[in-house]
């Protein structure tokens, strides 16, 4: 297909998911002008990443020179996002209705950032990663703010954009000082170029790698660039807050393992010295703030925190071990987050917020079966089996212990047992106390059908984990 | 690669017993909550049920070897090379019947005394008994560690739902305490796996050397969990707590089976797995539990509260478990399990006793008994049974263990032998103590007119009484399983130490 400029038409196949996913997020956007019920979108938009979920079994290969790669690793990412979109939509449906923002641009927008992520994943060029960031952070930045009449929700999407762009404007240093260190932006001719000038521990390259640091440091809501998280988790829709928790944090690990597994992989040394501390920060300030918490969602937003220091010790290993324990986390991690948040978005009703911890003392005599449902999260978060919280925490102890990390597995497991405190609180409170107010609860089928999904992979990856630890070691490059 | 006897009854039977109680736990969740008695009903008929299964254990069980027996094996997580695999040999046999006898007697117990969120109750005793016999039957250290875990779940729901009045304080303890040392063998493990080449199969890890400094630190890795567990001086605070606050079923629970997972985590890996380290350690772990049983002794002499009287007397009583398992012979090693046993029976029992005098009065001071003797005649006469037993005295099932274990550390350090023995005489102190308050003197007017104990609750009393007699009376019927699994594992950690067990073998033939 050569044309009289000399112009190649590049293979479209690898990046035919993205492609109709731009179309079908452009077609939902649209169809919300003739579609008055809100809810047949959130039923095409289900459809829709059903399709691409399809199409992304069969579209591997690197195309536009090696801009975009879909190999095992972005295909991976990528079903995570795909479940993060069906689970998210799950619980919108009538959680929507309920805070009277029942637009159809909110699942478009879901889209487009979903899009962003699928991009990131598949970025093999720095400025395909940046394109992908930026679309999936400002379709998330509008969604923060969705609740245009509530304040906290106004305040949260500011706060999210300018603490944002200040995170792009350093991925964008980094960018510029690594393409004026190498001459390139593509991730694979970096890392020839730095192994073979023997550049590990030139000053600039440990600077561009510090700024990276930051950028995906800021995206995956790591001390001390966590700073927005709980903000913005307590004032965006709790909906939007389930689906951040999980999408744009998945998406910054895959460019943080990206980049700095393939990249920088011959500078492992100084980049794990840049990482060590704030895995540890991490760890540390997302357990011990999320104690005091007295609002869940809060509470959650500092466990998600938590969750992105254990999270980092599988990409510290910096092993395929490392990777796929991290592939592993994220994967169950999008279960037990998204089914804890459901729970939280069940508890809100006209008129009752129903973020407080408080509002759920006695949730178990009122509710026996939310309650239930909760304390199966909150255990899974904690790491206790048989859940699948802990099979993933395991994997990814056992791959730093492997790599040589004994002793950052063991500050994770202290900071771990210290997390039981505050998870088992909501199981205290629910289980131990006596019902002070009558809570209401919202349920809907779509939020029926979420929990069921997320309880049962919960139990199941718990018990079975077999079958997900072997696919995500192969898309780890084993 | 250890040798091990497969299964042959013609059905998974440790299988069998770990998910049956759970199937049935789910099955509970199906039972409409207000049918509070078919939920009672089903739970006794699943935990007796469970409890007949279990019986070949004991009578197919093979004596004559230390080998791994009615063992199964799948493969669970292939591409880390985790296997399910189960089996038991004499030291892990009779801790799986006392579950199963237990769970029966928790269920009875609680009746009539657990009105609210009955059903999550008993979901709770089921699943904690599948994970309990979880415990004692693994062979791969991942499946251990997972059962392990596992059970905090429904203790802690247990502990903080129907509990006392302090209740939340202690579960949160029980649960924060255990995770900590739990955590810390987690990592011990993995650690290990990778020293000993990719594998968390506890046969094949307990028959490689590890080098003498990894030992050490991995010792006390695990020594984090299974102490706490124990519970050992001084991290025995929790137990104080939970035991006192626990509904009558927990605290027998807690009594009679899950802190001798610490002590048989001692004896199933610390000792085989690090036996250079286990030695060396010998006077630290001889020293920590002289303290306790001493100090565990002494504060029982303070107590006012009659259930936390008797936790601390678990904190002494487990304080001769380590004595004789650390003494590090036959003696002491065999009576330490059988005291683990015994423990189990006599204070699972002065519990479930409690329980009953407690669901009629309200009230666990010692202060408001008083004569109560004269007013439940057939509760007093089997109340002193297991005071008696507590005690040591000869004929009851206490008096073996204990002698075997004093006997046992009299011969690994002559002192911790000595310091033991006084152990014993402060016991029948304050248990004695605690008896002529609670049953003679003058009739208190809070237990005036009380009913004797009834049908339901001499039935759930007359396992434990049969106990104390059979093993007080012939306790070869019980240490005759562990013979071989004992000596062989002593063998291990004496490396070279067949004389000593010789020696020890010679010892107990004139002891009996």
């Amino acid at each position: 297909m050569t044309n009289l400029t000399g112009f190649i038409m590049p293979d479209l196949g690898p990046v035919m998911p993205e492609i109709v996913m731009t179309c079908l997020a452009l077609l939902i956007l649209l169809s919300e002008l003739v579609i008055k019920r809100k809810e047949t979108i959130a039923f095409f938009s289900i459809v829709s990443v059903a399709i691409v979920t399809y199409l992304l079994a069969g579209s591997t290969g690197t195309t536009f020179n090696g801009m975009f790669i879909a190999d095992g690793y972005s295909l991976f990412f990528k079903l995570i996002f795909m479940l993060n979109v069906i689970l998210t939509v799950l619980i919108s449906v009538k959680y929507i209705v309920i805070e009277k923002v029942n637009f159809g641009e909110y699942y478009s927008l879901i889209l487009f950032s979903t899009l962003g992520m699928m991009l990131m994943a598949s970025a093999g060029d720095l400025i395909t990663l940046y394109l992908g960031l930026e679309l999936m952070a400002l379709s998330t930045y509008v969604l923060a703010g969705f609740l245009r009449h509530d304040i906290k929700s106004n305040e949260a999407a500011m706060k999210y954009f300018l603490l944002g762009s200040f995170a792009s404007a350093f991925l964008l240093y980094g960018i510029s000082m690594i393409y004026g260190l190498t001459g390139t932006t593509d991730l694979h001719a970096i890392s020839s170029y730095i192994s073979q000038k023997g550049l590990s521990g030139n000053p600039v390259l440990t600077l561009s790698m510090i700024m990276f640091a930051v950028a995906f440091s800021f995206k995956i809501a790591a001390v001390p660039f966590h700073m927005w998280a709980p903000d913005v988790y307590e004032g965006a829709p709790t909906s939007v807050t389930a689906f951040m928790s999980v999408g744009p944090k998945a998406a910054g690990f895959a460019v943080l393992g990206r980049v700095f597994l393939t990249a920088f992989g011959a500078a492992r040394i100084e980049w794990t010295g840049i990482l060590i501390p704030i895995a540890i920060l991490t760890m540390a300030v997302g357990n011990i703030a999320a104690i005091s918490q007295t609002n869940i969602k809060r509470m959650l937003a500092y466990s998600s925190i938590a969750h992105a220091g254990y999270i980092l010790l599988g990409i510290i290993a910096g092993t395929s071990e490392g990777m796929a324990s991290v592939l592993n986390y994220l994967f169950i991690y999008a279960f037990m987050n998204i089914g804890a948040f459901a729970v939280v978005i069940m508890l809100r009703s006209e008129g009752f917020k129903g973020d407080n911890i408080s509002d759920y003392e006695g949730l178990a005599k009122t509710h026996p079966l939310a309650a239930a449902l909760m304390l199966v999260f909150m255990f899974s978060l904690t790491g206790i089996p048989p859940t699948a919280g802990f099979m993933g925490k395991f994997y990814l102890f056992m791959s730093a212990v492997s790599a040589g990390y004994t002793w950052l597995a063991v500050t994770a497991v202290i900071f771990s047992a210290i997390s039981a405190y505050f998870y088992l609180r909501i199981v205290m409170y629910m289980y131990m106390k006596e019902p002070k107010t009558a809570v209401q609860l919202s349920a809907s089928p779509g939020i029926a059908l979420a929990l069921a999904i997320t309880v049962i992979a919960v139990l199941l990856i718990g018990v079975f984990p077999s079958k997900v630890i072997s696919v995500a070691r192969i898309a780890a490059g084993f | 690669m250890e040798q091990t006897i497969m299964n042959n009854l013609g059905f998974p039977i440790l299988s069998t017993l770990i998910f049956l109680p759970v199937a049935g736990a789910a099955l509970l969740l199906l039972i409409s909550r207000s049918n509070e008695n078919l939920i009672k009903w089903f739970s006794l008929i699943v935990s007796i049920a469970a409890f007949i299964i279990s019986i070949p254990l004991f009578a197919e069980f093979n004596k004559s070897t230390h080998l791994m027996q009615f063992t199964e094996k799948h493969a669970w997580i292939p591409s880390l090379n985790i296997n399910y695999h189960l089996g038991i040999d004499g030291i892990s046999v009779l801790f799986v019947l006392l579950s199963t006898l237990i769970t029966i007697l928790c269920v009875l117990i609680s009746w009539n005394s657990i009105k609210a969120k009955t059903k999550e109750f008993y979901i709770s005793i089921l699943i904690m008994e599948g994970a309990m016999i979880g415990v004692f039957c693994s062979l791969d250290f991942m499946l251990f560690y997972l059962f392990w875990e596992a059970m905090l779940i429904p203790m802690y729901l247990l502990i903080g739902v129907w509990g006392g009045t302090n209740r939340i304080y202690a579960a949160v303890k029980f649960f924060l305490f255990t995770l900590v040392g739990s955590v810390l063998m987690l990592v011990g493990i993995i650690v290990l796996y990778y020293q000993a080449g990719g594998t968390f199969d506890i046969l094949e890890l307990t028959t490689k050397t590890y080098p003498y400094k990894l030992q050490l630190w991995l010792f006390w890795a695990f020594f984090a969990a299974f102490a706490v567990k124990v519970p050992m001086f001084p991290v025995h605070t929790w137990l104080p707590d939970a035991h006192t606050e626990a509904p009558t079923a927990g605290s027998v629970i807690l009594a009679a089976v899950l802190i001798k997972m610490g002590a048989y985590g001692f004896i199933r890996f610390s000792l085989p797995l690090f036996p250079d380290a286990s030695k060396a350690m010998t006077p630290a772990m001889l020293t920590l539990s002289v303290i306790a049983i001493i100090y565990g002794a002494v504060i029982c002499l303070a107590q006012t509260d009659l259930k936390r009287l008797i936790a601390y007397s678990s904190v002494s009583h487990m304080g001769f478990v380590t004595l004789g398992i650390f003494a590090l012979n036959l003696q002491g090693m065999e009576g330490g399990i059988l005291q683990m046993i015994n423990h189990g029976v006599v204070t699972g029992a002065l519990f479930l006793s409690v329980g009953m005098i407690y669901d009629r009065t309200h009230t666990r001071q010692i202060a408001d008994y008083g004569g109560v003797a004269s007013v439940m005649p057939v509760y007093a006469s089997i109340f002193m049974v297991f005071t008696l037993a507590s005690i040591g005295l000869p004929a009851t099932n206490g008096f073996i263990g204990e002698f075997l274990i004093i006997l046992g550390g009299f011969k690994a350090n002559q002192w911790a032998g000595v310091l033991a023995a006084t152990g014993i005489i402060i016991g029948a102190g304050y248990m004695l103590w605690l008896y002529q308050r609670v049953f003679f003197m003058e009739t208190n007017q809070k237990v005036a007119g009380l009913a004797d104990i009834n049908l339901r609750e001499i039935i759930t009393l007359l396992p434990m009484i049969i106990l104390v007699f059979w093993i007080g009376v012939y306790p070869n019927a019980f240490l005759g399983f562990m013979h071989e699994s004992v000596k062989h594992l002593l063998e291990r950690v004496n490396s070279g130490g067949m004389h000593e067990a010789g020696i020890a073998k010679n010892i107990l033939e004139i002891i009996k």
